[in-house]
């Protein structure tokens, strides 16, 4: 099959693109002076991996048929996935300036209609893993290799309706479908596992039929390994990969910040973060 | 604290509730058999891209008939209208024409948000088929969609239906499944009266048609009121009124040039009769079009009542409630 994007094997090279989203995000982060940053960072990581090893697609054809799919069902984080799709190249790098303003393909919460390469229009939390089950079922009708990612958050497993569609996807035994839960334990009201409970979540999914992975979301090797396990799994059943990853990873002042679901950086601390970002960058 | 109702007077002979989804058929009229159901097969023998999903209600929205010719082509979800309606998003992104079938209740009030978000908002090719539209069960609230049509008004890019009859729900689904896009439609299932077939009647998206004309009194209507509207013309004549009927089975688009049209005629009250709440349905769409455009007929509405409705045998709550042939007639020479 086909892929126009060079699929990156070598965990430096993906470090480079995982460095790359997290600057653009937080670039975009400073046109607003607030948002969703801290989540953009912890995904950057599986981010990389999702769109510069695991998936296939071309960047100058979004809506390409023989594409992954790749469902933000966490519309709030809308600003890691432009990061990616600028990465990509998916989204000119030019837009990165616009996000949140009036007119912007890049809006604050993430819409189909919008911006190339946004597969779904997310914003009420919940509807990602429905969606991801009915384009499992319509891709297996058209027998594409194709599969469908669904990126969803913790705090999402709060809503019936996941579980609904865990149920579905482990009865259809959907083997093309790959969802990333982001456990960065943090949602509104406070930490997950405090708000809504959802522990033993690998036990809880493998007893709904999926084949579940538990990674470190922000060790790279880990994740390669998952995103490969979970496309080369013999059984056939849907695949989970629960991310544990650390809320504003490579910004060490912006990780220790508490209560950071919605982060205020002040107008001075960008420059700050995207310092502390460089200066932590691997060799 | 909690207040209940007061026990029944004895000796009083009651009709019972026959079921939850009890006919509308009045006894010895002429119905078909789940015509949904056939016209979807038929339909899909021509469209290998219609495609059938429900929530554990295939049997009680006729879907079963679809499911049993084309086994492949059925997915069952499973007692989970939120998942339903965003599988069938998905599907739709991939090509497909979903028929989704349920409950009106389950919807229009469970599942909103997910009509709303998955298939509105994204303009997904989804065509959401309902039974037990407004007061078609005497189950209690729980399974009265009073408010459906309300709901689906105020949701951009639907396209909602309302049809009458057997006659017109076998027009209607080849109809949906032409227009590109969303698609609420209320539906009448099990053995459904034909009608409007003596009346050359031909179902268009988006068009009102004048089933009977009359020089007293003008009856827009949808659904099933429409049938209940020819019949009350039919008694009104007794008394010499002459009744007109305008049947607007497509709530949105309104057929605002066939209704301006004929409300304009003067000299004539207007009636509109509908199978749903008295706010926002199909009777305040009239109201606020015939405002906007400067016409000022004597005008009533006939429509449930803004209250949480009882349970009970139908005909009993049909007369209750305003919307049988009797009530419908006596209220219209009450007006006159």
């Amino acid at each position: 099959m086909e892929t126009a994007t060079k699929t990156l094997t070598n965990t430096p090279a993906l470090a480079d693109r995982a460095y790359n989203i997290r600057r653009n995000a937080l670039r975009m982060g400073e046109v607003q002076g607030q948002g969703y940053i801290a989540q953009a960072l912890d995904i950057s990581d599986v981010l990389a991996v999702a769109y510069f090893h695991a998936m296939r697609y071309r960047p100058e054809d979004p809506s390409w048929e023989g594409r992954d799919r790749f469902l933000l069902s966490n519309g709030h984080y809308a600003i890691a996935l432009y990061a990616a799709l600028i990465e990509a190249g998916i989204v000119p790098e030019e837009e990165l300036e616009t996000y949140g303003s009036d007119d912007s393909r890049l809006p604050m919460s993430g819409m189909a209609s919008y911006t190339p390469g946004m597969e779904m229009s997310g914003g009420s939390l919940g509807l990602g893993l429905s969606i991801a089950v009915g384009m499992g079922l319509g891709l297996k009708r058209k027998k594409s290799e194709s599969r469908v990612y669904t990126l969803f958050s913790d705090g999402e497993l709060d809503e019936g309706s996941v579980w609904e569609a865990i149920q579905s996807a482990g009865h259809y035994k959907l083997d093309n479908l790959i969802a990333i839960v982001d456990v960065n334990n943090q949602q509104a009201d406070g930490p997950s596992t405090q708000v809504m409970g959802f522990e033993p979540l690998v036990d809880k999914l493998r007893a709904f039929g999926w084949f579940v992975q538990r990674v470190d979301g922000n060790d790279l090797d880990a994740v390669i390994a998952a995103f490969d396990a979970a496309k080369s799994h013999p059984e056939p059943k849907p695949r989970m990969i629960v991310a544990d990853t650390l809320m504003g990873k490579g910004v060490p002042f912006l990780e220790q910040r508490e209560k950071n679901h919605f982060i205020r950086v002040e107008q001075h601390e960008w420059q700050l973060a995207l310092a502390a970002l460089e200066a932590g960058r691997q060799p | 604290m909690k207040t209940v109702r007061p026990a029944p007077q004895p000796g009083k002979p009651r009709l019972t509730t026959s079921a939850m989804i009890a006919s509308i058929a009045a006894e010895g009229q002429k119905t078909r058999p789940a015509p949904f159901g056939h016209a979807l097969v038929e339909l899909a023998r021509s469209r290998p891209d219609v495609i059938g999903m429900t929530a554990d209600l295939g049997k009680y929205t006729d879907l079963h008939i679809f499911g049993k010719e084309f086994p492949d082509r059925f997915y069952q979800m499973g007692m989970a209208e939120q998942l339903l309606f965003g599988a069938a998003s998905g599907l739709a992104a991939e090509g497909f024409m979903p028929f989704a079938t349920t409950y009106a209740v389950f919807a229009s009030r469970r599942a909103y948000d997910f009509i709303h978000q998955t298939i509105a908002e994204e303009d997904r090719n989804v065509k959401i088929v309902c039974a037990l539209p407004g007061l078609t069960s005497g189950y209690g609230p729980s399974h009265q969609a009073a408010e459906d049509l309300a709901l689906f008004r105020a949701m951009p890019n639907m396209t909602v239906i309302d049809p009458c009859d057997a006659h017109e729900i076998e027009q209607m689904v080849p109809a949906i499944a032409a227009h590109r896009g969303p698609v609420y439609a209320r539906l009448l299932r099990g053995q459904v009266p034909v009608v409007l077939d003596e009346y050359d009647y031909k179902f268009e998206l988006g068009k009102a048609k004048l089933i009977r004309d009359g020089r007293d009194v003008l009856i827009i209507s949808s659904g099933l009121m429409t049938m209940r509207a020819l019949e009350a013309a039919q008694a009104l004549k007794d008394d010499r009124v002459d009744t007109a009927v305008l049947h607007v089975p497509t709530i949105k688009p309104l057929d605002t040039e066939a209704i301006l049209r004929e409300a304009g005629k003067s000299g004539r009250l207007v009636v509109v009769a509908e199978n749903h709440t008295v706010i926002g349905g199909l009777g305040e769409a009239v109201a606020a079009l015939l405002m906007r455009s400067g016409i000022h007929p004597a005008f009533r509405q006939i429509a449930l009542p803004d209250e949480f409705l009882d349970a009970g045998a139908l005909p009993t709550l049909h007369d209750r409630y305003g919307i049988s042939t009797a009530e419908v007639s006596r209220q219209i020479r009450q007006w006159l």
